[in-house]
This record gives structure tokens, C-alpha cells and sequence, in this order.
């Protein structure tokens, strides 16, 4: 069976982890080891007016009471946001001050103030119980609309009213005029709800310092294990880079939250060298609910303006972020270069502006969760187009397809150029997938039962691999978006793939190798694929944004090129042939046209053996390479979702999902898929069930999955997925990306269905039974009015 | 200090611990079985899903004196040779992902079928997988390696 591109091959890495295996790290265990526990603000907004840690000191097993005059006593420096964003006056971003542990002020719940180290975890936690803060409890705020409003609790002096920056994108007064001279209007406030990422393994850090050597050890639940010993030691002086190796061994997850570095891998390492033991912390679920970086949570108003032929003219957008009570590495890009750039959706629109205000407010930082800006901007334009299409009384998908960009490339106003793409090939697809005809007499049946049905669609569009580096350098990135690969062919033949994407899931050790089969003939099983140690892998950017396809995939491809014309010109020597007359397939290294032949061992071998090279040729086979891309890449697509509404209980029931995507070139459609039916899952629980709730004081309400509603297998049904091609021109596989589609194509899907069923367009997210219920009862009562 | 003493994957294993530690920190920390995971503080999730006396139990759930004289089964003593047709279900219809639930949904499913039987339809599987909490895979392929796992017990 070939294990080339396409094809469906079983996962390497399954092995470990179906035995339980895999090692995670919190199944790592040093020989001196001692563990953490961090002493969190109980108040979302107080100042520390001191710290008692006498008694603590004194308990059981206790090594250390550590806290943050101590921490910036020894030079640790502030955490900061990585990616400079400007206001549309020109003003630098108001970034408030971070330290890994409060000392001044505490700004939300959670916030960290000190940390008990001890020789177990009980009686860290026991320990860090009796470190007595005594708190000045200030008034806190915790929505972006009120932390704005005149009097509102001011979080950071550097930032006054709260606000971090003004800034805009597209032509402010062209759009207004097209949306002045419009025959229709649709205009709607939309809310995206705040979620919390939840990778089912908490985050965890486990340091060790070896003094005599003054070198620092850190295993811990990273996407990016280089872009964190990078910041660790350039921009928090815990290490120095070369004295700092950062290990991400099995990581249970990511979905975002795992990019950033946060104040206990900081805290560990430092607690390492202050205590000379190894220090390791694991977070609690609730920990990691206060403290994982959220998602999300946009408040927008938006006008579409429509022609008499239903083209778009204009689209307008006001959007309020709220970034939490600190920033997170990248949290100024999700609200803007992640989000408004994506606001052209599928449609040809000339005039697009977008305003956005992102806000300090009492609550946890916010950042990137899977899809990052791009779900904010779909789920805005396609209720919109969902709502213009009822109100200009058109079909849907007919206003959707009147609208799409068909020629490529195409340079919308708001940045992005798309490369390809086929938008009705998709929803033709996704169509037929759903049977979307006969949805009327499905309808009918359903309202026979009682049930009220509904169908709703959403055609997204995203940007991933994001890049190129000298782009998002101009747009106030702090880091290039490149991926490096090093290929290592060993004398016997085999190969190790050294590889700066991280996986966290996504089965690179499979996908990686399938390239080597493809391109040598070689079985799989003769790849290691190598990653997530600074050690051993010399540098990468991570995996986030969809990259490690069209980026990371692309750096492996460079380096195989390297390899394979080394290889060639090696063969050519040792069979006296030319070096254009070599041929490599299936493991065999040939004189194309002659039946002379080499084993691809013998050819790997004589590259050590160094007997018989070409003149002034190094000996070896070990090639690397760093790939830029020249643009993004645009996956798209379009879903279906069709619901049944309980209208007693108001509970919604998906009946079926259907997916149809253009994701470039697939190298395993088994692990594609997978990528989609997790997304949507992730989608369809910000629609239906998942929500961080503030009260007002800025307790999180959902801080346990007794209180956050994950979304479980009965919540949800199988999927309908399939693709429809069009190749990315912009890396040399065609690949366009696919981690994060099913995120951002689902949640309009899903409330455009339900608005659907029920016939009332007022209805946020999640779409809880009460909510969904209520909105039955005022069509009803609106019904009765009439 | 309590001394517990129990039977875990086939072999007789004692030690003392503090009368506060969970079974799953017994098999965790004592015993060095990272297979079985905890992914909550609340019983939700089913990443700790061990089988006690031949029935599933969340080992956060557990104190570890309460399995004293039990017979415990983790991920690691699943199989009878190199694979449990469930674990190889999982691998074949792609049921994993990341992999840190994994090893709670296989104990969970074996279970399953050991009170329901082999025949297991979706929403069956769907309901009884209520305790078990994965972000990754939406459960689809979770499902399909459930239902082919089973037929091959």
C-alpha cells in the first residue's frame, strides 16, 4: 500500500498512547524533585497591601516561600504582548505592566501573587493556603463595553480608560458613502461569546537547574518549545538562550492556549535556580480555567449595504475586544490582522472598514484559540448574509453565490490577496451533501412530531500559515513565521526528520513521513520524525495557526530537494551515469533507461563511507532548510447545519453536519478529517454550549466542568466531510491548512439554523435551551401582537 | 499514613500512603503508571478511567485505601498480548488524537461492552460516553472505533 501523499496511512503515534505510553509532562519525574503551588488572587481587582509568609514557611515539607519583589528583585522582567499594535493616530499600544507574580496590584482572579515550593504537591497546596495577602479589594469591571464607560475601575495607569488601542483597517468614509447610497441596509450588534480553550491536559512545567553547569531544564505543555526558550531568555532573563533547553514531549492538546508563555514556566525555572531543586507545577482544571487564555469575546455593531441586484456595497464594523486583565503574547493580533482582514468573507466587496477598540478588563487574558479572529469575522458576515437574506427575501445560498469572488487572484480591501479557491464548487458540494432540496418536506415532517426544524449555512474563508516574515514583520510581529526542517539520512538509509512544528495531535510523525515515502519509495516505518527539544532541533516557530502543512511540510520539502540532488549526484558517480539520468522510486536509486541500480542504503552508505564521492564533495547526507512563504493561504469551504427545536424545552438537536472544504493539497485525508470533525466540535460548543461567565464582581462562574458546559458525544452527531480541491500555488505541496476551519465555519451554521427553526433572528451564543426558549416565546408573542 | 495493598495489572503492589491519596495518585506516583491521566478536579472528564474489580471507576474518584484488596486493571495491563482489539480499534479508525484521553476512553469502552454486549449502536455509545470528556477528535471517529472495537471482543 503506498504511504505516499493521499494516501490514508495509520498514525505512528498511536502505539504509545493507546498502551498509555506517551509522555506527557507531568509524567516526568526528576530525581530531586519538588513541586509548586501558586497563591492566586481570590479578588479580581485588589491592591497587595502585604504578604504573610511566616506560617507557610514554617509547615511541613516546605522549601521555599517565593514571591514577586523577590521574583523582579532578581531581574525577571515583565511579561509582554509580541506583537506591537498602533492606533489609527499613530500612537503605540497602552501595554500595562505584567509581572510572572503581582506585586503592586492583583488584576483577576487567579492572578498569581506567590508560590509555595514543597516536597509534595499536598503540601505545596496545604502551604499555599496559609500565605495570608492581605488585599485592598477594589472595584473591578469585566465586560469591554463597561471597562470604556466614563468612571469605570481603572486597571492599568499605562492605560487610561482602559484602552489599549484605537485602530482601524480599510476606507472609513468610501464605506459609509456605499452604505449611504444602499437599497438595503442589513445591520446587526453581535456578541462572540468568550470560551475557554480546554486541552484535555492541563498545562504543566517541570524545571531543573544544574548549578555546576548553570544550565536550565524545562519540560513543559508548549505548541512552540523555541518560541519559548526565545522569550524566556531575550525578554524575561530567566536564562541565558544557550544555558536554556525547552523540552514539549507528548502535549495533550493546544487549541491555542499552549503558545503563550505564562508566569509559571517563568516561576518554575527561577524557583529552580533560587532553591537548586527541580521544581515541577501541574495545573488543577480550575487553574487552568482562571488562567488559560480565553477566546474570543467580541462585542461588534455592523451594517452590510446592499445594491438593488443584492450586491454588497459596503461593510461596516465597530468591534470591542476585550483582552482581559493582561496582554497575552499575541493578543493584539487576533482582534485586528487575525480578525478584520478576513471581513471580506467570500464576497467581492469594495469598500470594507472595520474599527476595533481592545480593552483591559478584571477577567483572564484573552488571546488566540483556535482559528483566532478568523471564527469573529465569519460568524459576523455569514449572520449577516443569513439576515439579509431573509430580509431582502432571497434564498441564502443564492445571495451568497450572487456575491462570490470567482477570479483569482483576488486583492480585497482589507489586505489579504486570495491565491485560489472555487466558493461555488463548495457549496454546490455541501448542497447536494445535505439534500438541501428536500429540506421543505423534512420541515413538514418534523412540525408533524411537533419539532420545529431548521437549516442554516455559513461559506467561510481563512488565512493561515501565517506569514511572510518580512509582512508580519511590517504589521508589528516581534517574530519572523518561518518553519525550519532538517532532513538526516543516516548511512543504512533511514531518515530523521528534524522538525521545528510541534505536535500536539495532529499526527505529524505520520503526515511528516508520508513525504519521505513519497518522495524515496521508503516504508514510513524507516522515518523518525523529531521535534519539540531545543536540543535537538535547532530552532522552529511552532504550530499554531494552521502552519505546520503549509509551512512546516514546506521546510521538510526544501531539505528533501537538498537531499535528493545530493543523493543523485552521489549515485551518478558511483554508476558512472548523469547525474540528470538518475531516478529515485521505490528505494531503489536507478539509471533511468538501464537496468543499473543501486539500493538507496548503498547510496546513503557511500555518502559515509566517503570511499567514492564526486571530486571536492562533502562526505554525508544531512541536509536543512528555513522556508518563508510569500503569502498566507486560504482555506475555505462551506457548512450545512440542520437542527430540530424542542419547542417546549427549547433544546436544539443537530440532525445532521455537513462539511465540505478546500484545503489544497490533502497528504492524509484520515487526519484531515479528523482535524474537521474536532473543530466543528469546538464550534458547535461555542454555539451551543460553552460560555466563561463573569458576575459583575469578576468571579468566573464556570471554573469546573460542573459549571462550563464541554461538549460531550451525545451533544453532538456524526459529520458529513468532504473536499473540494483547488491547489494552493503558494508552497510547493498546494497545501492550504486544515486545524482550524471546522471552528470557524460551524458556529453561524448552527445559529443560522436554529434562527431558522424558531423564526426569531434574536439569538446569541450559546444557544442554551433558556436562551433558545425565550426566543420561542417572544415569536410567539409577536405572532399573537400581530 | 495508611498501608494499602492491592492487585494492579496481574501483580501484588503495597505501599503507604497518606490518607488523602487518590487512587489515581497511587497508580500515578507510586506505581509509575502514567498511562491513566488527569484531565479535571471534578470527576468529569474520565482521562483517570481504571477498572476496579472488573468495573470502570474514575480513579480521581477513589481514595487509594479504598482499593485496598482490589483488583485494579490501568491502561497498561489492558492487553492480554500485545493489543486489546479495542486498543487496536482505536488506532485503526483514527479514535485519538492527542492522546491524553485516550487511555480513559479505551477503559471506558472495554467496560462498556463488558456490561452492554458487543452490539452497540450511536447513540448508545454516544450516551454511555457521557463521563468521558475528548477535545479533539468531536467524538466521531471516537464512536466508530467504539462500535468496531466491540464487534471484535
Amino acid at each position: 500500500m503506498s504511504e505516499g501523499i493521499g494516501a490514508r496511512v495509520l498514525r505512528k503515534e498511536d502505539k504509545r498512547f493507546i498502551t498509555g505510553s506517551g509522555k506527557y509532562t507531568d509524567d516526568v519525574r526528576n530525581e530531586n524533585q519538588c513541586y509548586a503551588a501558586f497563591v492566586r488572587s481570590p479578588h479580581a481587582h485588589a491592591k497587595v497591601k502585604g504578604i504573610d509568609k511566616s506560617a507557610a514557611e514554617a509547615m511541613a515539607g516546605v522549601e521555599a516561600v517565593l514571591d514577586g519583589h523577590q521574583l523582579t528583585g532578581d531581574g525577571i522582567g515583565n511579561i509582554i504582548c509580541g506583537w506591537a499594535v498602533n492606533s489609527k493616530d499613530g500612537s503605540p499600544m497602552n501595554m500595562g505592566a505584567w509581572s510572572a507574580l503581582a506585586t503592586e496590584y492583583v488584576r483577576y482572579v487567579g492572578d498569581a501573587v506567590a508560590v509555595v515550593i514543597a516536597d509534595s504537591p499536598a503540601n505545596a497546596r496545604t502551604a499555599a493556603e496559609a500565605v495570608d495577602v492581605d488585599y485592598e479589594v477594589l472595584e473591578a469591571v469585566v465586560t469591554a463595553d463597561k471597562a470604556l464607560a466614563d468612571g469605570a475601575p481603572q486597571i492599568h495607569p499605562e492605560a487610561p480608560n482602559n484602552l489599549i488601542f484605537d485602530w482601524e483597517i480599510g476606507e472609513k468614509e468610501p464605506t459609509e458613502a456605499a452604505i449611504a447610497g444602499a437599497a438595503y441596509v442589513c445591520e446587526m450588534d453581535i456578541t462572540n461569546n468568550r470560551v475557554a480553550p480546554n486541552p484535555m491536559e492541563p498545562r504543566s512545567a517541570v524545571a531543573a537547574y544544574d548549578p555546576s553547569e548553570e544550565h536550565y531544564t524545562l519540560y513543559t505543555t508548549s505548541q512552540n518549545p523555541h518560541v519559548a526558550r526565545l522569550v524566556l531568555s531575550a525578554f524575561y532573563q530567566v536564562a541565558p538562550e544557550h544555558k536554556l533547553r525547552v523540552i514539549a514531549p507528548d502535549v495533550g492538546g493546544g487549541f491555542g492556549a499552549k503558545i503563550y508563555i505564562y508566569p509559571e514556566e517563568i516561576v518554575c525555572l527561577w524557583a529552580s535556580m533560587k532553591t537548586k531543586r527541580s521544581v515541577k507545577w501541574t495545573a488543577d482544571r480550575t487553574e487552568a480555567f482562571l488562567t488559560d487564555a480565553h477566546g474570543r469575546d467580541h462585542i461588534t455593531t455592523a451594517k452590510m449595504g446592499f445594491d438593488a441586484n443584492n450586491k454588497i456595497v459596503g461593510f461596516q464594523v465597530d468591534t470591542i475586544a476585550n483582552l482581559g486583565a493582561y496582554m497575552s503574547l499575541f493578543s493584539s493580533s487576533v482582534p485586528t490582522y487575525l480578525y478584520a482582514t478576513l471581513l471580506s468573507g467570500q464576497y467581492n466587496i469594495a469598500n470594507v472598514h472595520c474599527n476595533v477598540r481592545t480593552v483591559y478588563t478584571n477577567t483572564t487574558p484573552v488571546d488566540a484559540y483556535r482559528g483566532a479572529g478568523r471564527p469573529e469575522a465569519c460568524y459576523l458576515i455569514e449572520r449577516m448574509m443569513e439576515t439579509a437574506a431573509r430580509e431582502l427575501g432571497v434564498d441564502p445560498a443564492e445571495l451568497r453565490r450572487t456575491n462570490f469572488i470567482t477570479e483569482f487572484p483576488h486583492q480585497t480591501p482589507v489586505i489579504m490577496a486570495y491565491d485560489s479557491g472555487d466558493f461555488g464548487a463548495n457549496l454546490d458540494a455541501a448542497m447536494a451533501a445535505a439534500d438541501w432540496k428536500g429540506f421543505e418536506a423534512r420541515r413538514a415532517e418534523a412540525a408533524s412530531r411537533g419539532k420545529l426544524r431548521g437549516i442554516g449555512m455559513s461559506a467561510y474563508i481563512e488565512a493561515c500559515g501565517i506569514a511572510p516574515s518580512a509582512a508580519v514583520g511590517s504589521l508589528g510581529a516581534g517574530v519572523g513565521l518561518w518553519e525550519s526542517a532538517e532532513v538526516r539520512v543516516n548511512p543504512v538509509g533511514t531518515i530523521e526528520i528534524l522538525t521545528g512544528s510541534h505536535s500536539h495531535g495532529q499526527g505529524h510523525e505520520t503526515t511528516f513521513s508520508q513525504l519521505i515515502s513519497d518522495r524515496f519509495g521508503l516504508p514510513s516505518d524507516n522515518v523518525q520524525v523529531v521535534h519539540g527539544d531545543t536540543d535537538k532541533v535547532q530552532f522552529g516557530m511552532g504550530t499554531y495557526g494552521s502552519r505546520s502543512g503549509a509551512v512546516g511540510m514546506s521546510a521538510i520539502v526544501k531539505a528533501l530537494d537538498k537531499v535528493e540532488a545530493k543523493a543523485k549526484k552521489i549515485a551518478a558517480h558511483m554508476l558512472e551515469a548523469d547525474e540528470g539520468d538518475i531516478v529515485i522510486e521505490n528505494g531503489e536509486v536507478k539509471v533511468a533507461g538501464t537496468d543499473k541500480t543501486l539500493g538507496w542504503h548503498e547510496v546513503c552508505l557511500g555518502a559515509y563511507t566517503a570511499h567514492n564521492l564526486p571530486e571536492g564533495m562533502e562526505p554525508g547526507l544531512k541536509e536543512g532548510a528555513f522556508y518563508d512563504p510569500a503569502n498566507f493561504t486560504f482555506p475555505a469551504g462551506n457548512y450545512i447545519c440542520e437542527v430540530e427545536v424542542d419547542p417546549e424545552t427549547g433544546t436544539t438537536e443537530i440532525i445532521q453536519f455537513v462539511a465540505s472544504d478546500d484545503f489544497g493539497t490533502i497528504i492524509n485525508p484520515m487526519i484531515v478529517e479528523g482535524q474537521v470533525h474536532g473543530g466543528i466540535a469546538q464550534g458547535v460548543g461555542q454555539a451551543l454550549l460553552e460560555q466563561a461567565v463573569y458576575d459583575d464582581s469578576g468571579q468566573l462562574l464556570t471554573g469546573s466542568y460542573m459549571d462550563y458546559t464541554m461538549p460531550r458525544a451525545d451533544d453532538l452527531p456524526s459529520y458529513q466531510v468532504s473536499h473540494e480541491t483547488t491547489v494552493c500555488p503558494g508552497n510547493p505541496l498546494g497545501i492550504k491548512g486544515c486545524g482550524e476551519a471546522g471552528a470557524i465555519g460551524s458556529p453561524p451554521a448552527v445559529i443560522n439554523a436554529i434562527t431558522d427553526a424558531i423564526g426569531n433572528n434574536n439569538l446569541s451564543m450559546p444557544a442554551t435551551p433558556s436562551k433558545v426558549w425565550q426566543a420561542i416565546q417572544e415569536t410567539a408573542a409577536k405572532q399573537a401582537a400581530e | 499514613m495508611a498501608s494499602v495493598s492491592m492487585n494492579v495489572n496481574g501483580k501484588t503492589v503495597s505501599g503507604d500512603v497518606e490518607d488523602r491519596t487518590l487512587l489515581v495518585q497511587f497508580i500515578r506516583e507510586n506505581l509509575r503508571l502514567t498511562g491513566t491521566h488527569v484531565g479535571c478536579d471534578t470527576s468529569q472528564c474520565g482521562a483517570c478511567v481504571v477498572h476496579v474489580d472488573g468495573k470502570a471507576v474514575k480513579s480521581c474518584t477513589m481514595l487509594a485505601a479504598q482499593a485496598d484488596g482490589c483488583d485494579v486493571t490501568t491502561i497498561e495491563g489492558l492487553a492480554n498480548g500485545e493489543l486489546h482489539p479495542m486498543q487496536t480499534a482505536f488506532k485503526e479508525n483514527h479514535g485519538l488524537q492527542c492522546g491524553f484521553c485516550t487511555p480513559g476512553m479505551i477503559m471506558a469502552a472495554t467496560d462498556m461492552v463488558n456490561r452492554l454486549g458487543k452490539d452497540l449502536d450511536e447513540a448508545t455509545i454516544r450516551s454511555e460516553l457521557e463521563g468521558n470528556i475528548c477535545r479533539c477528535t468531536g467524538y466521531h471517529n471516537i464512536v466508530k472505533s467504539i462500535q468496531d472495537g466491540a464487534s471484535k471482543m
